[in-house]
């Protein structure tokens, strides 16, 4: 299955330094001595494993470009395959130059993660640990690293083994009670279960909410501006972001798509998209724009929503309020250097995080981040600790935790043990699947889909 | 000196729980079939207790009535006592459980197998199989006879190389002083089978008149009887009550005063005993601190005084046992008509198998019951049921019944034999079903009858009134849905003594039955247009209203397990030539050859990570 040989570019494609273009298979010698011309005449083929040799690379044009050949031999390699790594000028031109030449001379392109997934069919690395490096790879900042890290050194099993025990104990104990009616197995106490059951919800719930946290901390805000026309949204998003990046004018519904862009506030990343103003318009394009600004509303994780403090809240207004007052949302007041007219009362009436600005003094910004704080509880996040890093894991978390919720359910509404026992053993279950002591395709399949071309 | 006897279709070795149900199966789907005991006396025989079903045990009875066999319909016709275990427990876990006259259940299984058409019934030791070249098997018995047949089913119980353990005493037995088979085994292991050593024991049995039954506390059966079978709804009446009593310090002194003398302790024992049906001296040495242990006191029929002792199994010798027995309350003067013994036999290790029962390395031969390494007479009848199908289904051209787990207890228990083995007899209880809130016991015949009516097992007329029932719990389910019960004081006067919140719009019935404190019984006075209806689905739809959300919830999970069943792997295939897996998952996954992914996913010592190698390397060979 591995008899493919394959090459992808192994670094981040942008403005680096350096770039590394790597080959993994069983022609990867082969391959690089084709492309490769060493100064000293050495050859991959004969290359003992952990050497480089240095040279240059013959690229379509016959240019000639500088590059340093590294030598891993199978098995001690990346993918425990034999491994050759071509280091070149990092321009984008470069590299694509080097790795064009090497797919022209038989090696196939790499799929996303697969060099990574042939280091795990390999043997080089278990699931867990494939599914951290992908963490560590997406990582944004040195918080994700940790938590990735985490994962690889078996805190998060940890964290989670008294819990597990616990439960398992319990379902023990009430299947030896079903099953042997006649050996005096004593009854189950309700309590015994009611404890197993809080201890483990507690601690799921509490890793939930670090999660989201971290998830905050390391992947950044999904955060919407919306407001009705010509309040300032775009200027907001300008003064955040530090460059022109809407069309700032002052007729209404200049914004009709959405702008993304990502900027850091204090710790946060929040990945901004502004929005065409809601309002009631004929204008079909525009109508359009708005209808987009609706959607946004439902599907961010932060809504920052901006009224001119000079004007009155107008009816539009009053319904945005209205339709983000169940939103993690924060009412941006713009505008404070001219006189205000706005009832800032009732916007705190619907919203709890009210933050004044102007386009014109950019004050605010410490605000807006004491509102996060608030918003995110990131203040419980602790990367070190065994972390649920990643959708497929937090996803499986909350599954064991709203089996323990039935369970509780079911407890508490006089429904028999057995209907109990079932929900408990899922969520056992759901806790192996997030340790990595059961496999489901699912895990695999989500694991490995999200890896990046070059790991 | 041999001679040429007549040759059969299937060969059943062993007239047992399992080879009663092989036999009848594969005869009742066309194959001229033969049964051979090694005592005609010994049909049927029920050597431990005189009693068929229990937790989990139940569940396996009526699976195996829903599908066509003849253990449920048997017992009922036996039947002593009847108790519905564990009722308020919860749905997935009640089970019947059925005392037994047990002379009469042998001569009744007897009789049917000797009115079955295609069936032979003959008493005769097998002491050779060996593999012929066209395939065949040929059978030859200690008289002489040989006989060629296409499928050999071995359903050969403790009687495989049998040896009884009374203390020190030991001699070549097959249970109740009958022949052991003496010479199969060296045949078995001659044709490349791997056997191993399993133990098993029962108590004594002692005389009714010789007990004080004055003080011991009595145990009665239902007052209103549940079948196992689904085609008996007539109302019978319990005719024995069963005793009660308890062990005390002194017999745990008088047992561990002698534990020496035990041939388990002593080492003289070398087969793996039942951890689920521990002896006496067993429970009172691994549970030292527990102060007194149970027993039941049950008839083994009534035309005799024989009664059984459950719980105080033993293989100690004959003077300790006295002296142990004497010690219980009720039992001080007892007198010991069989003693309590030991039992070594032959058994194979089931990986062997793939899950139809059938060696994976021998076409044509089958094994089901203690031989393939499980304890108990329904687990026997439940692999004896599926081998005898199989065998015939075979020789019929057709497709093999394979019974996943999400089908059935029987279907859980031939895949955890046939994945994971056993290294003790195998007995069934709930915890081994992931999924019992589907696998109930009263809606065995939702989930196997129709299988048993395609197969040809289940008449068309049986199938008929099958489907009424199906169409009457349906009907009944719209109606539960669709009235509405009016807010009046009547209903709400029996809300509030049921401790459940009163309402004051008009409610579905349905939305009543889904709470825990309410049940149909409690609703009879306010559901006016309430049909007449056979208390079973009364019942069924209460439970399938009631634990709706749970159901469901195990609906998902059958499905997610069905996808990996649906992952086939290779059988041809060597497991060390992929990379990636761990050298105990390789040994593992070669031995028991898994036919799937799900399959390969429960066994033991193949790790997730094996199995996640599994997943990709079964994606990347599809490309």
């Amino acid at each position: 299955m591995t008899d493919k040989t394959i090459a992808a570019i192994a670094t981040a494609q942008g403005q680096g330094g350096v770039g590394i273009v790597r080959i993994s298979g069983e022609r990867a010698f082969e391959i690089a001595d084709r492309v490769f011309t060493s100064v000293s005449d050495k050859k991959a083929t004969s290359m003992t494993g952990y050497t480089a040799s240095f040279g240059y690379v013959s690229d379509n044009d016959d240019n000639q470009l500088e590059a340093i050949m590294l030598v891993f031999r199978a098995p001690h390699s990346y993918t425990g395959e034999n491994v050759v790594e071509i280091s070149c000028q990092g321009g984008v031109y470069v590299t694509k130059s080097v790795l064009r030449s090497i797919l022209d001379n038989g090696a196939s392109p790499a799929e996303p993660g697969e060099f990574t997934k042939r280091a795990f069919l390999n043997g080089k690395m278990d699931l867990l640990e494939a599914e951290a490096v992908m963490n560590v790879i997406s990582a944004k900042n040195k918080n994700s690293v940790k938590a990735a890290n985490s994962v690889l050194s078996g805190t998060l099993s940890k964290r989670l083994k008294s819990v597990k025990e616990e439960l398992l104990t319990v379902c023990a104990h009430l299947s030896a009670w079903a099953d042997y009616p006649e050996d005096e197995i004593p009854a189950v106490n309700e309590d015994e279960i009611k404890s197993a059951i809080e201890s483990s919800s507690s601690l799921l719930q509490r890793m939930i909410d670090e999660c989201d946290a971290g998830k905050v901390m390391t992947e950044g805000i999904d955060t919407v501006i919306v407001g009705k026309p010509n309040v300032g949204k775009s200027t907001l998003m300008n003064m955040l972001t530090g460059y022109e990046r809407s069309i700032v004018t002052d007729i209404p519904g200049t914004t009709r798509d959405i702008v993304e862009d990502t900027v850091t506030l204090g710790d946060y990343i929040l990945r901004l998209s502004d929005t065409a103003g809601i309002r009631t318009t004929t204008d079909v394009i525009e109508q359009i724009g708005v209808d987009k600004a609706k959607d946004r509303i439902t599907t961010g994780e932060l809504i920052l929503a901006v009224f001119d403090g000079s004007s009155e809240l107008t009816e539009d207004d009053k319904k945005l309020l209205e339709d983000i007052s169940t939103c993690n949302s924060v009412a941006i007041i713009n505008k404070t250097d001219l006189r205000q007219k706005i009832d800032d009362d009732y916007i705190r009436s619907k919203v709890t995080h009210t933050v004044y600005t102007s386009a014109v003094n950019l004050s605010g910004k410490n605000e807006l981040i004491n509102a996060l704080d608030q918003i995110f509880k990131t203040g419980t996040f602790n990367p070190s600790e065994g972390i649920l890093t990643g959708e497929r894991q937090r996803s499986t978390a909350c599954a064991a935790l709203s089996a323990l919720k039935e369970a509780e359910y079911a407890l508490g509404s006089g429904f028999t043990l057995d209907a109990v026992t079932v929900s408990l053993e899922f969520a056992v279950e759901e806790l192996l699947q997030l340790t990595g002591e059961r496999a489901s395709e699912e895990i695999v399949a989500k694991v490995f889909e999200r890896f990046c071309v070059g790991k | 000196m041999t001679y040429i006897s007549d040759n059969f279709d299937v060969a059943v070795i062993g007239a047992g729980h399992a080879g009663i149900e092989a036999g009848l199966a594969s005869a009742r789907l066309g194959c001229k079939t033969a049964v051979f005991t090694i005592n005609m006396d010994a049909v049927g025989n029920c050597p431990c207790n005189p009693s068929i079903g229990g937790t989990a045990k139940g569940h396996l009875v009526r699976e195996i009535d829903a599908l066509g066999g003849e253990m449920g319909k048997t017992a009922d016709e036996c039947l002593l006592q009847m108790r519905m275990l564990n009722r308020g427990k919860g749905p997935a876990v009640q089970s019947l459980r059925a005392q037994i006259d047990r002379r009469k259940y042998a001569d009744v299984m007897k009789h049917k197998l000797e009115l079955q058409e295609n069936l032979y019934l003959r008493q005769a030791e097998i002491i050779s199989l060996d593999h012929e070249p066209d395939g065949k098997w040929k059978l030859t018995t200690r008289n002489g006879a040989t006989h060629i047949c296409k499928a050999v089913i071995i359903a050969s119980g403790t009687y495989l190389n049998g040896k009884v353990f009374i203390g020190d005493t030991s001699y070549n037995s097959g249970p109740d002083g009958i022949f052991s088979a003496d010479f199969l085994s060296e045949s078995l292991v001659k044709i490349g089978l791997k056997l191993r050593r399993f133990k098993t024991g029962t108590p004594a049995r002692v005389l009714r008149s010789s007990i004080d039954f004055s003080e011991l506390e009595s145990q009665p059966g239902d007052e209103n009887i549940m079948h196992f079978s689904f085609e008996n709804t007539e109302d019978c009446e319990n005719k024995v009550e069963c005793h009660i009593s308890w062990t005390n310090d002194n017999t745990k002194e008088v047992i561990l005063k002698n534990i020496h003398r035990s041939p388990l302790y002593s080492g003289m024992i070398e087969g793996a005993g039942p951890r689920y049906c521990p002896s006496i001296e067993d429970k009172i040495v691994r549970f030292a601190d527990k102060p007194r242990h149970q027993l039941f006191i049950e008839p083994c029929g009534e035309d005799t005084e024989e009664m059984y002792l459950q719980g105080m199994s033993s293989s100690l010798p004959e003077d300790v046992q006295i002296e142990f027995y004497h010690t219980i309350k009720g039992l001080e003067n007892v007198q010991i008509m069989r003693s309590a013994y030991a039992i070594e036999y032959d058994c194979v290790d089931p990986v062997q198998m793939n899950n139809t029962l059938e060696f994976i390395d021998f076409p044509g031969l089958y094994g089901a019951g203690q031989f393939n390494g499980s304890s108990g007479y329904e687990e026997a009848a439940a692999q004896g049921l599926v081998a005898g199908i199989n065998a015939a289904l075979k020789i019929n051209g057709k497709d093999p019944l394979i019974l996943d787990r999400a089908s059935s207890y029987i279907g859980t228990l031939i895949d955890d034999l046939v994945t994971k083995g056993c290294s003790d007899p195998y007995r069934m209880m709930t915890s081994r079903s992931e999924y019992r809130l589907i696998l109930r016991q009263d809606n065995a015949d939702e989930r196997l009858t129709p299988i048993g009516h395609d197969l040809g097992l289940i008449s068309d007329e049986r199938f008929e009134r099958f489907n009424e029932k199906c169409r009457l719990k349906a009907q009944e389910l719209k109606r539960v849905k669709d009235t509405v019960i009016p807010p009046t004081k009547e209903v709400n006067d029996i809300l509030v003594s049921r401790e459940t919140s009163e309402i004051t719009t008009g409610i579905r019935l349905i939305e009543l039955l889904k709470r825990p404190q309410l049940s149909y019984d409690a609703l009879k006075s306010v559901d006016v247009t309430r049909p007449e209806l056979n208390r079973y689905i009364f019942e069924q739809v209460e439970t399938e209203v009631k634990y709706e959300g749970y159901i469901n919830k195990q609906r998902i999970q059958i499905e997610q397990m069905r996808r990996l069943e649906q992952k086939l792997l290779p059988v041809d295939i060597d497991y060390a030539n992929i990379t990636g897996l761990r050298l105990e998952a390789v040994e593992k996954l070669n031995k028991v050859k898994p036919v799937n992914l799900g399959q390969a996913s429960r066994i033991s010592g193949v790790s997730p990570a094996d199995i996640s190698v599994l997943i990709i390397w079964l994606s990347v060979k599809k490309d």
